[in-house]
């Protein structure tokens, strides 16, 4: 039971500055397993860049990263994917000449044997392996509601939609983590109804962890098990959300002042 | 309403991957080779053959090559022209060089060659994009253009330069009537571009137009960034040393570097620019538009009064026409002549309805 009960990831005293510019500093928390965790806190507050550290897009000065057991002085982009951490971006990071499907596929090509002749000339194990593929996607696909633009084009679709075929896309890699950089910036009540929903089932049906960055308070109090708070690099609040909330710092800091 | 999709729902996910998922794009695509493979050598003047369809089927194999590199994984290139030159040379070595070695496999041979050459120069590209990598790919321009003409080996210590190809000769046929070599190239031609069909759907495709479009998410979905490059590289250069070899062999019948110089490069980069970025019918296309452009105004300035027009002002209108038209292209149809194809046709499948 210790697998369960460890954390799927721990930073440790995690330091990050951009020439000489501190943008986080000794940074340390736990992400439990099968829970959902919300970073807030201003802009500006490092909360982009710790994403970027979890997995391998930065490269922080200090401090450790405990991934699913393995630790970590610093990760890389293709070592996370691999390990199973899938992520989307503050601003939206799609294959923009690519359809829904296509994009969503991409998402899928560490779960490829077969090889490129192989696929190319339509022999040995690729015939078998691209109707899985496919259908595995087709899941996805539904699983969001994507059904009727799994041929548009990503660019064609409106900004709502555009949000959740890149969740689309990190969620067909069957993520352990799943980091979601704003993923309701920039919508109406209603889609961060839908969106906030998605997560909420994404997180229950597959078990899959999530950190998500989030600036609207009600929606953070809603879906999260767990909140930490980071004010200019440094970490300023972390429990449950009622007790974050409660916490004059963070008060100070980032729920009532400054927004 | 020939052009109904009633009923041609896809059932199955491998239907859905066919080359043409409706029924009369598929028919017209078998009818187009039939005639293409079956009535065309016998219809064709030596003229058509040999002066026009040859050349047009070579560039638009040109066109293709460059097309993976650029237009699907989103690396620039100026050095087209040095890789069908190395394919060119390569095969004209290996069938002087290497006793009993087929044609077929020298020309094959010839686009591994090519294929070596362009990730060699492609490995840049792992540290630099855009206008840096131009730059460096413009190095492989001069570079193998100056090797083939400096050092007398390649063209087999020929005082001109220019070597006379040998004879086309394939399982005892002899090919080198213009119908052969028309078949000859047709047959490069519609086996490479189905195999780059098959390769820009499959996974390999979907990675290079990942990296083209947004090279940060690509890696962190797990793209491998430098694999993925220098795979298309790989395939570019080969389709791009095979047409060479085409070019030297069923076309000119003679190989020599200045065939393979700067122009030649900035043409294959015009047609895929007005054929369409990303598009594999659009090299077809803009080969074609490029062959036919000149003849069309030759022939346009015969009806003029005799004098309005003479023999060095068409070559200028030429380049006028086509600088105008890559200006335009470029400005308002990026996606090319494939574009406007695809456009008339989404407009005939939902005939007689307007939307
Ligand atoms: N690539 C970068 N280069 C330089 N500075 C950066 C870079 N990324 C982030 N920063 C800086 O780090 C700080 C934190 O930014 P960020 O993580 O985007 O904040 P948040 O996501 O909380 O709004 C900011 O001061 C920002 O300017
Ligand atoms: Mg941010």
């Amino acid at each position: 039971m210790t697998e369960i009960s460890s954390p799927l990831l721990r930073l440790e005293g995690i330091s990050l500055s951009f020439k000489g510019v501190k943008a986080i500093s000794d940074i340390s928390f736990d992400v439990a397993r099968g829970r959902i965790t919300a970073l807030i806190g201003p802009n500006g507050a490092g909360k982009s860049s710790l994403l970027n550290v979890i997995n391998g897009v930065y490269r922080p000065q200090a401090g450790r990263i405990v991934f699913d057991g393995e630790v970590r002085q610093r990760m890389n982009p293709h070592r996370a994917a691999v390990r199973g951490i899938a992520r989307t971006f503050q601003n939206i990071a799609l294959f923009k000449g690519m359809s829904v499907l296509d994009n969503v596929l991409t998402g899928r090509n560490l779960k490829r044997r077969s090889s490129w002749l192989e696929q190319a000339l339509r022999i040995g194990r690729a015939p078998a392996e691209d109707d899985a593929q496919r259908r595995r996607a087709e899941e996805v696909i539904a699983f969001l509601h994507l059904q009727p633009w799994r041929h548009t084009l990503v660019s064609k679709l409106p900004y709502g939609l555009q949000k959740r075929v890149e969740l689309a896309r990190a969620l067909a890699a069957e993520p352990k983590l799943l980091l979601l950089d704003e993923p309701m910036a920039g919508m109406n009540a209603e889609e961060k109804r839908e969106m906030s929903r998605f997560i909420a089932d994404v997180n229950r049906e597959f078990d899959t962890t999530v950190v998500l960055i989030e600036h609207d308070i009600g929606v953070v109090m809603n879906l999260s098990d767990h909140v930490v708070v980071l004010d200019y690099g440094r970490k300023i609040g972390d429990g449950p959300p009622d007790e974050v909330r409660r916490n004059p710092e963070v008060i100070a800091a980032y729920l009532g002042t400054r927004h | 309403m020939f052009y109904t999709e009633a009923g041609q729902f896809s059932s199955h996910y491998r239907t859905d991957r066919r080359l043409f998922r409706l029924r009369q794009d598929r028919y017209s695509l078998y009818a187009l080779l039939l005639f293409a493979f079956a009535v065309v050598p016998f219809i064709g003047s030596d003229y058509w053959l040999n002066a026009i369809l040859t050349p047009f089927l070579v560039l638009s194999l040109a066109g293709l090559g460059l097309n993976l590199l650029t237009g699907y994984a989103g690396q620039l290139s100026l050095g087209s022209a040095a890789f069908m030159a190395v394919g060119a040379f390569a095969t004209y070595n290996l069938e002087l060089r290497v006793p009993g070695l087929p044609l077929l496999g020298s020309i094959v041979l010839g686009g591994v060659f090519a294929a070596a050459a362009s990730v060699l120069f492609g490995l840049p590209s792992l540290r630099i994009k855009g206008f840096y990598l131009l730059v460096s790919t413009l190095a492989a321009q001069f570079f193998v253009q100056w090797l083939f003409t400096k050092v007398g080996w390649f063209s087999n210590d020929n005082a001109s330069g220019v070597i006379t190809a040998p004879p086309l000769v394939i399982a005892g046929h002899d090919l080198s009537n213009p119908a052969g070599r028309y078949l000859l190239t047709l047959g490069f031609v519609v086996a490479l571009t189905l195999l780059a069909r098959n390769v820009v759907k499959s996974e390999l495709g979907r990675n290079w137009m990942a990296v083209r479009d947004m090279d940060t998410a690509a890696a962190v979905i797990g793209i491998p960034l430098a694999r993925t490059k220098l795979l298309a590289f790989a395939l570019s250069g080969f389709i791009l040393g095979v047409a060479g070899a085409l070019w030297a062999f069923t076309y000119l019948g003679t190989v020599e570097p200045h065939g393979f110089d700067l122009s030649r490069s900035f043409q294959v980069l015009f047609i895929i620019i007005i054929g369409g970025l990303g598009s594999i019918a659009g090299n077809f296309l803009g080969a074609a538009f490029i062959v036919l452009l000149p003849i069309a105004l030759s022939l346009a300035s015969g009806f003029m009064p005799a004098g309005v027009i003479d023999a060095g002002q068409l070559e200028n209108l030429q380049k006028i026409v086509f600088g105008l038209l890559i200006i335009g292209f470029l400005i308002k149809e990026p996606e090319g002549l494939a574009r406007l194809w695809q456009q008339l046709r989404e407009r005939a499948r939902v005939w007689p309805l307007r939307y």
